[in-house]
């Protein structure tokens, strides 16, 4: 009675009514028209927000009709020479380059401490590492630049970068703790076990490790620091302005300059944050832009 | 007859210090933990402590809560932390109800999903100072949303969308949006699938599936979201300058806080602004998370 | 508890096939499931039991085929209207629900009226054993425990079919024995009718009223667990039932019945299982057939290598002359480096077609 075959590999057609070959699409259910709609507004807005101030870059007059009534490039390098572009640029660079090695250099270390460690005051310590990212930036801005103007660091390069690191150091330490408590300690162990001594542990295993998160954290504060506007807005000065503070200042006596101009500033800055945020997706996948900020405190 | 010798008595030595250290935790690679530690007073809770405290010795004298007092007398000043509110709150709530949906429908792998993410991500790294200026021009009365509102008869004269509250509010919503959205993606990836498949074996339709089970173990994460989502719209500044009305109807509490400090140089005016203006964040958010207190926070199974 | 399950005659799943892209996971699976009947799906990991599963639960759609209760076609509905308890491998608890609401939650989907709902949950509780547990929740719960619940909540709504996707694999070896009788208890006190996944021939072996073996997604074989144990139908069949030898031989003669191989100067007669012809053949012996200084005409020399005890009896792999491994049992004693003669009756030789099976699947799901 046993029932027993070895079935031949199967050609045959499937039989009569099968189910259609399932090929898991979004659309089709009826909810999703409510989602893609939204989506598509969001993109709508988007779009329009950029190429507005694109379009509005490279045209020569526009008032109020569809499309600029000519087109020219002139008034980049007009925005170049009035706002000192380049030297901008450079400042921009510098503070954020600065940003992201020192927070690095003080939270890395940070981040080992709590991942590894548990001690009493723990849950205290890592309120204190959360709060500059809770509260306000004004809030804490306004009492910042106060005492930085007290020492004379106001308005000086040192300054900023000071007051940029505030939220940077805890966001470095927020990014690297859970990534350091994935790294399984045993392995430190076993590094011991061989003879490893403490320097050799961090360097030969614990670093090449780390790197990816490392790289992860500094491109992250990276497109933070450029992006950030508050901290630099109350603590820079005439020469320590970075892009975000100059274009601020741009949009709002655009009254007395012309759109255009104000608008190629705009260009040069959405191009810089581009690119930026091109070369950190090379490195984190879009979504870690965010959320490696907050998974664990909640955890906590 | 041997004689067993007297085994000398043994008095129990205490344990070193330092490993009695070790046990609870503290050794030397605290010291790690040092300069992390000494930057965060440095650099914040003593600027956050003596902004407090600039609080309570206002300019114009009048004992330490004369600052606090005439904020709240005064409706110029008083008025602004409502408005903050009626900006906050709403665009908090919006992106975050908006983003469930979303991240609902979106959660399963397809193609482009990734182009999609990377696009959410594009207004975030943009920043609210770019947003506003694109709108002022986007969103303008001569602007091509309006035009497109007009060619299509949806309405006959151009809506005002710039310089008031609106602006501001769509401001906050494309920055904050995609925020709340990958955050709540996050969230709900974190959830078991086979949790909703063993629903379904047992008879509940989507609907139920949501409401028992997805929805429930989402609601933690939920709360953080609008947490944060809360603390990003509330600290509105520059939008609300650029693309809002700063003298009126989005006059904001940042803005008052910096009309003080840095326009009538009033720092202990503008210290007391930033306080009030923590103050009134924390309890929102204190409120929200003793409700998540409440919730079933464990461990949901899911890759996260 | 007095289940009443709901009665039908057969579940039959006719040509069921899945496949995504270029991948099959399934094919043409024929099966007829009686009412009552507790059928194993057994087979190594990726070799579809586990679609075929999700087929009949309706977490997954099929490419091919269809499936009937009775004289309902059923592929068509969705996992909530086909009313079958399932039991996850991870049992899938719900972690913020009590063992009480875990177990309700079924009844409350199908709008069973609050009083009877309390008193079936209370009768699935107790046959599960889990009174004093009840109020809590599965983070508090031990593996066994929670398997429990995972099995009570399945069986509450009184289904007419029970899936179970391997849910003894998360526990230990100790653990799995006893949950292994607990499931045959609830097998003959409910008589529902059950389809068991898993990838331990013992499980299988002790639980099913029959297997079916199942190897990149195509049936082997399908039989009761003696026929498949006695008389295996190829030989992919046979090594996954314990015929741990499998000799590489070539014919020397054969005819319908019986077979001669030999290589390397030992001969080996066999029952031909697959209609081997001239060339190359498997022949196929369990370990335990062996006798140490047996009289039968199938002799081989063996030098003992390794000796495992376990208790009654070791379990010794050995070298032929040729180099080639040999596994037995024996309940003598023997050391390594003894140098032993092992015999087999030839009904326990079964010979098999080299190429009979099927081509590995490519990429194991």
């Amino acid at each position: 009675m046993s029932t027993t075959l070895v079935k031949p590999p199967s050609t045959a057609p499937p039989s009569e009514g099968a189910a259609p070959k399932p090929r898991r699409r979004i659309a089709g259910s009826p909810g999703s028209w409510l989602v893609w709609t939204m989506v598509a507004f969001f993109f709508v807005m988007l779009a329009g927000v950029i190429f507005s101030v694109v379009v509005t870059s490279v045209s020569t007059q526009w008032f109020g009709t569809w499309l600029p009534e000519g087109f020219t490039t002139r008034w980049y390098g007009s925005a170049w020479r009035e706002f000192g572009l380049s030297s901008v640029l450079g400042t921009t660079a510098q503070v954020a380059i600065i940003v992201v090695v020192v927070s690095v250099l003080i939270g890395l270390p940070a981040s080992y401490v709590l991942a590894r460690r548990t001690f009493p005051g723990k849950k205290l310590v890592m309120l204190l590492f959360l709060l500059p990212i809770l509260i306000p930036p004004i809030a804490y801005g306004i009492p910042l630049a106060t005492v930085l103007y007290k020492f004379q660091l106001g308005g000086t390069l040192t300054g900023v970068i000071l007051a940029n690191l505030v939220p940077s150091v805890p966001f470095v330490v927020l990014t690297m703790t859970p990534f350091i408590e994935q790294i399984d300690q045993k392995i430190e162990s076993a590094a011991r076990m061989c003879g490893a001594s403490t320097v050799a542990v961090f360097f030969r295993i614990l670093g090449p490790l780390l790197v990816p998160g490392i790289l992860a954290a500094s491109i992250l504060v990276l497109v933070r620091t450029v992006g950030m506007f508050e901290l630099t807005f109350l603590t820079a000065g005439p020469d320590s302005q970075t892009l975000v503070t100059v274009l601020y200042n741009a949009v709002l006596g655009a009254g007395i300059r012309a759109p255009q101009q104000v608008d190629a500033m705009a260009v040069v800055y959405t191009g810089s944050m581009l690119l930026l945020l091109v070369i950190a997706l090379r490195f984190v996948n879009p979504t870690q832009l965010v959320t490696r900020l907050k998974d664990e405190a909640t955890s906590s | 007859m041997t004689a067993l010798a007297e085994k000398p008595p043994v008095t129990p030595t205490r344990p070193a210090l330092r490993h009695r250290l070790a046990e609870r935790g503290i050794d030397r690679t605290l010291l790690l933990l040092v300069p992390g530690l000494v930057f965060i007073v440095v650099l914040f809770l003593y600027p956050f402590l003596y902004g407090l405290g600039l609080s309570f010795t206002p300019d114009q004298g009048g004992g330490p809560f004369a600052n606090y007092q005439k904020f709240f007398q005064d409706p110029y000043l008083r008025n602004t932390l409502w408005t903050t509110f009626e900006l906050g709150l709403p665009a908090a709530l919006i992106n975050v109800a908006a983003s469930v949906p979303m991240a609902f429908k979106l959660r399963r792998p397809f193609r482009g999903k990734r182009t999609l993410t990377t696009l959410l991500v594009v207004p975030i790294t943009l920043g609210t100072v770019l947003t506003a200026d694109g709108l002022l021009e986007f969103l303008a009365p001569s602007g091509w949303l309006n035009k497109t509102l007009l060619a299509w008869h949806i309405v006959d004269q151009p809506i005002e969308l710039v310089h008031n509250y609106w602006g501001v509010l769509f401001s906050l919503i494309i920055t904050g949006f995609p925020f709340a959205f990958l955050l709540t993606m996050s969230y709900l990836s974190g959830i078991d699938p086979t949790l909703e498949s063993a629903a379904s074996t047992l008879g509940a339709g989507w609907w139920e599936r949501f409401r028992f089970i997805t929805l429930p173990l989402l609601a933690p994460g939920l709360a953080i979201t609008f947490c944060l989502s809360f603390v990003l719209a509330f600290s509105v500044f520059p939008s609300a300058i650029l693309v809002g009305d700063p003298s009126g109807e989005t006059r904001v509490i940042s803005i008052a806080a910096y009309h003080a400090a840095r326009e009538q140089f009033d720092y202990s005016m503008g210290s007391t602004i930033a306080v009030i203006m923590t103050v009134s964040m924390l309890i929102v958010i204190a409120a929200v998370l003793l409700w998540r207190g409440t919730l079933y926070k464990g461990a949901t199974g899911g890759k996260g | 508890m007095t289940v009443r399950a709901q009665q039908f005659t057969e579940l039959r799943l006719d040509g069921v096939s899945r496949s995504y892209g270029a991948q099959t996971a399934l094919e043409g699976l024929d099966l007829t499931i009686k009412c009552g009947e507790f059928v194993a799906l057994l087979g190594p990991s990726g070799c579809g039991k586990t679609t075929a599963l999700n087929c009949l639960a309706g977490l997954l759609p099929l490419s091919g085929g269809s499936i009937w209760l009775d004289d309902k076609r059923i592929d068509g509905l969705p996992p909530e209207k086909r009313d079958f308890g399932m039991v996850f491998q991870n049992y899938a608890l719900f972690p913020h629900m009590s063992v009480r609401r875990n177990i309700a939650f079924g009844l409350r989907m199908h709008n069973v009226p609050k009083a009877e709902r309390n008193k079936r949950v209370d009768e699935a509780i107790s046959l599960v054993q889990l009174g004093e547990h009840a109020a809590k929740f599965p983070g508090q719960l031990s593996g066994g425990q929670q398997q429990r619940v995972a099995i009570a909540r399945a069986v509450a709504l009184q289904p007419p079919v029970v899936l179970m996707d391997e849910p003894l694999s998360n526990l230990d070896a100790t653990l799995r024995l006893e949950m292994r009788t607990e499931i045959r208890r609830l097998h003959q006190t409910l008589g529902l009718t059950t389809v068991y996944v898993t990838h331990d021939q013992e499980e299988a072996l002790s639980l099913a009223d029959r297997l079916v073996v199942l190897r990149s997604g195509s049936v082997q074989q399908i039989g009761t667990p003696e026929e498949v144990y006695a008389h295996p139908v190829n030989r992919y069949v046979a090594g996954f039932m314990g015929y741990r030898n499998m000799f590489e031989l070539n014919v020397i003669e054969s005819n319908q019945s019986l077979v001669v191989l030999g290589a390397d100067g030992f001969k080996l007669t066999g029952v031909n299982c697959e209609d081997v012809g001239a060339g190359g053949g498997i022949a196929a012996i369990r370990p335990e057939d062996f006798v140490l200084g047996g009289t039968d005409a199938n002799r081989l020399e063996v030098t003992v290598e390794i000796v495992e005890y376990h208790g009654r009896d070791q379990s010794v792999q050995g070298t032929l002359r040729s180099g080639e491994p040999i596994y037995f049992r024996t309940q003598g004693r023997v050391a390594p480096g003894d140098a032993v003669t092992l015999s087999v009756p030839q009904d326990r030789v079964l010979v098999f077609s080299p190429d009979s099976a099927p081509p590995p699947d490519p990429a194991a799901t």
